[in-house]
């Protein structure tokens, strides 16, 4: 019996090292490819130029057009989904918790939208683009990246205020604080939270392709209006990656480096001013 | 079946109940969640200025019926209650009460500390800040004042600005404790305060509740009967949703009546 039980937790601890490892080592070799074709192709032109005459060749320039262009994009679309999504996630926990089947709907909509692939807000973006005749432009990807990335902010953010203890919403609400009293106290409790929240739907935005490629289209410059069409890195991998040319496809992996570097350094940023405020919170 | 009394060391003397006004009337009171009845009928006044604890095994209510009283039980679906509470006798059942107002006359101290994710001093101010003073001065006064009040301020007076979690569980006790009474509650509802609290951050919290009592009226909930015959001056016995038995110290202790109370006594510690 004993040596049973013994067979059994060692059975379980290789299995669960197994899955781990391989997951990890996957996942290196991933950053690994990457790294080694897209680290040589790499040259400060490529990041600070726009694409010139014969890029797509593999001649001069680079993709600084599309390193601003995400930048834009995905910044834009954080700001405006955060600023949406902050309130939703704040009503739902404060406001509705007397409404537990209508939140559970709730979630489980916000859940459905989190799965709905991304080219489906493109093509539905455009469709209405189409029916105003808008062209494509930075304005229309940064709205429709927007409502691509609510469903993941709310939904992790929500994930976070609820698990904010009771007691400390009957504290708050027995010192005689109204529901927007509370909402400022839920915030500052969930304020890490929230902050991952808003890494993770800056880093979905960033990485999509599907939705801008209709709505915020391609271009070789960088877009110095809202109304004018953006370049973005996942589509200028895509493109490069699609061409037989050796340069440019070399091209397509120093680009998925640039673009990984741009989120582990906003991951790095966001997770130190997250410990910078979570000293207050309660456990 | 050892008598109570004698198991807890008491010396009871007859005293008359509490006379004089009651704060609160609670009159047919029920309350269910979804289809699990929790109260059933409760009748009750509290009377003004004294301690009245609820006492009784888990489960039987204590806690619901205190939520009752600040409408916390509002934050739960499916929870419905009938009946009336008078505050003063004004009802506070009606959904057209404001709610702010009402449960900040009831200051809460839950059976573990909840500080506001601000620090030690922000903890304090908050419940100011929330009632419109603005004065600095006046806040730094009376934060000073309601900590000293809690016997806390000797300990902190040098880290005010330190997040109010690095406290002790004890002391973050007594913050909450100090927070409550800043907004000034006619009626502190204390839900087993002590029930997280070593031993000497219990009886300080007992010590204070004796010292408040001259100006506030406290309900308190507990099981622990030692606690009830330090500090109760009014007894309310519940058990499976319903009021058994209420009366002074004395008459709980000494002079039980029902079975469930001698037996609940016969169990104590």
């Amino acid at each position: 019996m004993k040596k049973a039980k013994v067979i059994e937790e060692q059975f379980f601890k290789y299995l669960l090292g197994f899955f781990t490892y391989s997951l990890i080592l996957i996942l290196f070799f991933i950053v690994y490819e990457i790294a080694k074709k897209g680290i040589p192709a790499l040259s400060w032109e490529m990041i600070t130029q726009v694409p010139k005459g014969g890029f797509y060749f593999g001649k001069e320039g680079g993709i600084y057009n599309a390193i601003l262009g995400s930048l834009y994009l995905a910044l834009g679309a954080s700001l405006i989904s955060i600023a949406v999504s902050l309130p939703v996630a704040l009503f739902m926990n404060i406001s509705m918790v007397r409404h537990e089947k209508i939140l559970g709907a709730i979630r489980l909509v916000l859940d459905l939208l989190w799965g709905v692939p991304p080219i489906v807000y493109g093509a539905f973006a455009f469709s209405i683009m189409i029916i105003f005749g808008l062209k494509a432009s930075l304005l229309a990807g940064i709205l429709t990246v927007a409502f691509l990335i609510m469903p993941v902010m709310i939904r992790a953010m929500d994930e976070v205020l609820k698990n904010i203890p009771v007691g400390l919403f009957e504290s708050t609400l027995s010192l005689g604080a109204t529901r927007f009293e509370v909402a400022g106290i839920f915030f500052r409790q969930a304020l890490p939270g929230i902050a991952t929240a808003f890494l993770l739907g800056f880093a979905k935005g960033i990485g999509d392709t599907a939705a801008v490629l209709f709505t915020a289209g391609y271009t070789d410059y960088v877009p110095d209006s809202l109304v004018q069409p953006a370049a973005t890195l996942p589509l200028a991998i895509f493109y490069q990656l699609s061409s037989p040319i050796e340069e440019v496809k070399a091209r397509a992996y120093a680009a998925a480096v640039v673009l990984t570097l741009l989120i582990l350094a906003i991951s790095i940023v966001s997770r130190y001013l997250s410990s910078k405020v979570s000293k207050n919170t309660v456990l | 079946m050892s008598f109570p009394t004698e198991v807890l060391h008491l010396d009871l003397k007859k005293v008359e109940r509490p006379a004089g006004e009651s704060i609160l009337n609670i009159s047919n009171l029920n309350v269910s969640h979804h289809d699990h009845h929790i109260l059933k009928n409760i009748n009750l006044n509290i009377p003004k200025g004294k301690i009245t604890a609820f006492l009784g095994p888990s489960g039987c209510g204590k806690t619901t019926l205190l939520k009752s009283i600040n409408r916390l039980t509002d934050l739960h679906g499916g929870m419905k209650v009938k009946g009336s509470i008078k505050l003063n006798g004004k009802e506070i059942l009606n959904g057209s009460s404001d709610l702010p107002d009402l449960r900040q006359k009831m200051g809460l101290l839950s059976q573990r500390p909840f500080p506001l994710p601000m620090n030690i001093f922000d903890n304090v101010a908050f419940g100011l800040k929330i009632q419109g003073v603005k004065n600095k001065t006046e806040i730094t006064h009376r934060v000073e004042f309601h900590l000293k009040q809690v016997a806390l301020w000797d300990e902190v007076k040098d880290r005010l600005r330190s997040p109010a979690t690095k406290l002790s569980i004890g002391q973050q006790q007594r913050l909450c404790l100090a927070r409550g009474l800043a907004v000034n509650p006619e009626v502190i509802l204390a839900d087993e305060p002590t029930s997280a609290l070593d031993p000497t951050s219990s009886r300080k919290i007992e010590e204070q509740f004796l010292e408040l009592k001259k100006n506030y009226t406290i309900i308190l909930v507990t099981h622990i009967l030692r606690q009830t015959v330090r500090l109760a001056d009014n007894i309310v016995f519940m058990y499976l949703g319903e009021v058994i038995e209420q009366g002074t110290p004395y008459d709980i202790f000494q002079n039980p009546q029902s079975d469930i109370l001698k037996n609940y006594l016969s169990d104590g510690h």
